[in-house]
């Protein structure tokens, strides 16, 4: 009798521990609940942001709601948690969220000290430089004894001394606690250069009396390859999220939009219709319905179609994909996915 | 043998009882049994500490202030003082700049509120409708609204008002330059023989103190004043100025170099529109002159004004508090209004004021924390800010913040304590 009591407590700490332990099997635990808990940012316009409405828009949005479409059929089936950039580790690895497709950069610490696993790159960002157009500097060459506003606490600060040393220039680094002041203190003229990365730049740039009066420079002055992430140890749950980014880089490629999927099914191309899911197995390889990506692509759309809706030249931050690393690897750029085959 | 074990037992339980009953000794074993609790709670707290940072894989220590820190700053008094280029400054120079960033503006802080503070509350038991109504209306407006967004509304006022980096703006003469990169003023520039000068002032210095004590000797055995402050004023400033001339005028005034974007530098090249504007003195790039960023201006004046009106408050209660018997007293030996005051209603006033003064220069101290808002970089900014986010050592980082308020407070705590004796009534 006693025995009996012990082993069913041992039975029942044993699943305690495995209960806390964020479940090894999170594509199980996501079929039970229904639906994905997907960690965002706390509003970066095109990337993650709310609209009047409630509803959450950007880039980062759409790559969770194309992993809804592929393991439930429906994009809605996704709920966004907002996160700070202090808190986003934290909730992930505590199982609190699925994914995390918050603007993450990928570095080789967080890779492998904070047990993440990063399913590939959804924008290649920089940090940048932006001056008012009128003092006429077209390079950050020409910003020697400049004077710089930034965020304290973030990389921007040792980027920029990095590359003013490199280049042995000097400068004036002002660093404010919150976003805003900074803004403010450009935009009044005490620096004459705004740095952080050149995605933030183009979304505070909004922010500014007149947004036309200024001039983000070239130069990309570190690389912040932004992306999503996953808990490491589940390589299931990795390959869904993974794949599901890939698939959208080559329905582009292959030339599938949310308006034409239907009828590409019936393609000639053999690759289209592995991607399709109407030649070969792949879905079910993946644990997934076979039409995994035909879900992903008609109801989100490809990867090209996410960008320009989301942070395109025809959106307010105006960030053209031509000529620049985030085109596709065909046009230039370094958007490129290994095959489905 | 039963028996006997038992009544030794009764007579040792006997023993204990009569312990249990001693107040005196159930006193100290509670006592004692509180403090095992109190250490046994700080050691598991430090253990648990420890043991989780030793999880984590996170260092711990204070190694990383030998490390140099990778990161600029912006120019001010402790860049001046300690090494701060970015390469070169070791975590320990950012600590110190923090900390003479910190000192720096709250002394200064603590000057003008005093002096402001002083003035606004007798103002406010002045007979004049104007000057009351004034200093009423300055210290309901001002303490009443939070510091933190009068530290926005100075420093985005100096920064909107100030007249852009590029247009050549002077004071008094061409003294001063202002914008919105600062305030530009001259700088002293010593040569030989200013050290003679500097003897000449010490020495009057002991001069003017032997000869304040012998007139105050002379006051109270014949009753006959002397005009000290005159005197000794006079003496501080003739004898200093007149051995600075005989010496051939061993000093001269540096001013701040202002250069136009088509002005041509040493190096052949066009000064352009980036470095147009008075040039800036900082750390690896000497310029003539010195300069105050509107940063420190703006989180000195919020700072100032706010306390100034507390202090307004306590000096006017300290006032109140002396007796009218006293000013009557005063005004029936036929002493003057003037003397009344210097010598009858402030030196006991001062009993009152002192002690909840010290707290306002506690409060400004720690107030000045709020300058990390509008990038001053005091303690906060600069080391738990930029240089805790490169290090990541919380604990180690924090104690060390801690320990600068505890050490700056204490030392302002034992100051006033020391200047409030001195003040005390001494009673004969």
């Amino acid at each position: 009798m006693k025995l009996r009591y012990a082993l069913g407590a041992l039975t029942a700490i044993g699943m305690a521990a495995g209960a806390s332990a964020a479940s090894a099997d999170t594509l199980e635990d996501i079929k039970a609940k229904g639906s994905i808990q997907c960690g965002v940012s706390q509003g970066l316009p095109g990337f993650s942001s709310q609209d009047d409405a409630g509803n959450w828009t950007g880039i980062d949005v759409d790559f969770c709601r194309g992993v809804a479409a592929a393991v439930f059929g429906d994009a809605d089936a996704v709920k966004f948690t907002p996160l700070s950039a202090k808190e986003r580790f934290t909730a992930l690895s505590s199982g609190e969220v699925d994914i995390l497709s918050r603007n993450t950069t990928w570095t080789m610490t967080r890779d492998t000290q904070l047990g993440l696993n990063f399913a590939g790159v959804n924008y290649y960002d920089g940090q940048g430089m932006m001056v008012p157009s009128e003092l006429g500097v077209t390079s950050a060459t020409e910003l020697d004894g400049a004077s710089i506003c930034t965020n304290t606490g973030t990389t921007t600060e040792l980027n920029i001394t990095d590359y003013f040393r490199a280049n042995n220039m000097s400068f004036e680094l002002v660093a404010f606690e919150k976003a805003d002041e900074v803004v403010a203190a450009y935009d009044s003229g005490r620096c004459q250069v705004y740095t952080t990365d050149r995605s933030g730049l183009a979304a505070q740039r909004l922010k500014l009396a007149d947004p036309e009066a200024h001039t983000v420079l070239p130069e990309v002055i570190s690389k912040e390859p932004l992306g999503p992430v996953v808990r490491q140890g589940d390589d299931t749950w990795f390959n869904i999220v993974k794949w599901t980014l890939n698939a959208m880089i080559n329905a582009e490629e292959l030339g599938v939009t949310s308006a034409n999927a239907a009828e590409m099914a019936d393609s000639d191309n053999p690759n289209i219709k592995r991607l399709l899911g109407t030649e070969g197995t792949f879905g079910e390889q993946l644990g997934l319905p076979n039409d995994w990506a035909m879900q992903v692509i008609s109801q989100v759309g490809n990867y090209g179609e996410s960008y320009e809706a989301n942070v395109g030249a025809n959106t307010p931050l105006k960030l053209a994909r031509e000529g620049s690393v985030n085109a596709l690897w065909t046009n230039g750029g370094l958007i490129y996915a290994p095959p489905i085959r | 043998m039963t028996s006997t074990t038992a009544s030794e037992q009764s007579e040792d339980s006997g023993g204990l009882t009569s312990l249990l009953y001693d107040p005196k000794a159930r006193g100290l074993v509670f006592q004692v049994l509180l403090l095992a609790a109190v250490v046994a709670f700080f050691a598991w707290i430090l253990d648990n500490t420890i043991t989780n940072l030793a999880d984590a894989e996170k260092r711990s220590g204070f190694g990383f202030l030998g490390e140099t820190s990778g990161f600029r700053m912006l120019t001010t008094l402790g860049t001046f003082m300690v090494e701060s280029r970015a390469g070169v400054a070791t975590y320990l120079d950012v600590f110190w700049i923090g900390v003479i960033n910190t000192l720096a503006v709250s002394v200064i802080g603590i000057i003008a509120a005093t002096l402001l503070g002083f003035i606004i509350g007798i103002f406010r038991l002045s007979t004049n409708v104007v000057l009351r109504g004034f200093a009423t209306a300055y210290v309901e407006l001002l303490r009443n609204i939070p510091l933190l967004l009068q530290i926005f509304f100075w420093y985005f006022l100096l920064i909107e008002l100030l007249p852009g980096k590029r247009e050549r703006v002077q004071l008094a003469g061409d003294v001063f330059g202002i914008n919105k990169f600062g305030l530009f003023g001259p700088y002293p520039q010593f040569f030989e023989g200013f050290g003679t000068v500097v003897w000449a002032f010490i020495g009057t210095a002991l001069l003017v103190w032997a000869l304040s004590w012998a007139m105050k000797k002379r006051q109270e055995a014949t009753g006959r004043p002397f005009p000290m402050f005159w005197v000794g004023l006079a003496l501080l400033v003739a004898i200093p100025l007149a051995t600075f001339y005989a010496m051939g005028a061993p000093m001269e005034w540096e001013f701040a170099n202002f250069r136009a974007a088509d002005d041509l530098m040493p190096d052949g090249r066009k000064v352009g529109p980036i470095r147009a504007g008075f040039e800036t003195p900082s750390a690896g790039n000497p310029a003539p002159g010195i300069v105050i960023k509107p940063e420190f201006i703006a989180l000195w004046l919020a700072l100032s004004l706010y306390t100034a009106s507390f202090i307004a408050e306590i000096v006017r209660a300290g006032i109140l508090a002396v007796p009218g018997g006293q000013t009557e007293a005063a005004k029936a030996l036929g002493i003057s209004p003037t003397v009344t005051l210097r010598k009858v209603i402030i030196p006991q006033a001062m009993r009152v004021i002192i002690p909840p003064l010290t707290s306002q220069f506690l409060n400004l101290t720690k107030n000045s924390s709020l300058a990390v808002a509008i990038a001053y970089p005091d303690i906060v900014s600069v080391f738990a800010g930029t240089a805790l986010n490169q290090v990541g050592q919380e604990i180690e980082m924090i104690f060390m913040m801690m320990m600068v308020y505890l050490l700056i407070s204490l030392g302002t705590a034992a100051f006033m304590n020391w200047f409030n004796d001195r003040m005390m009534l001494v009673e004969r």
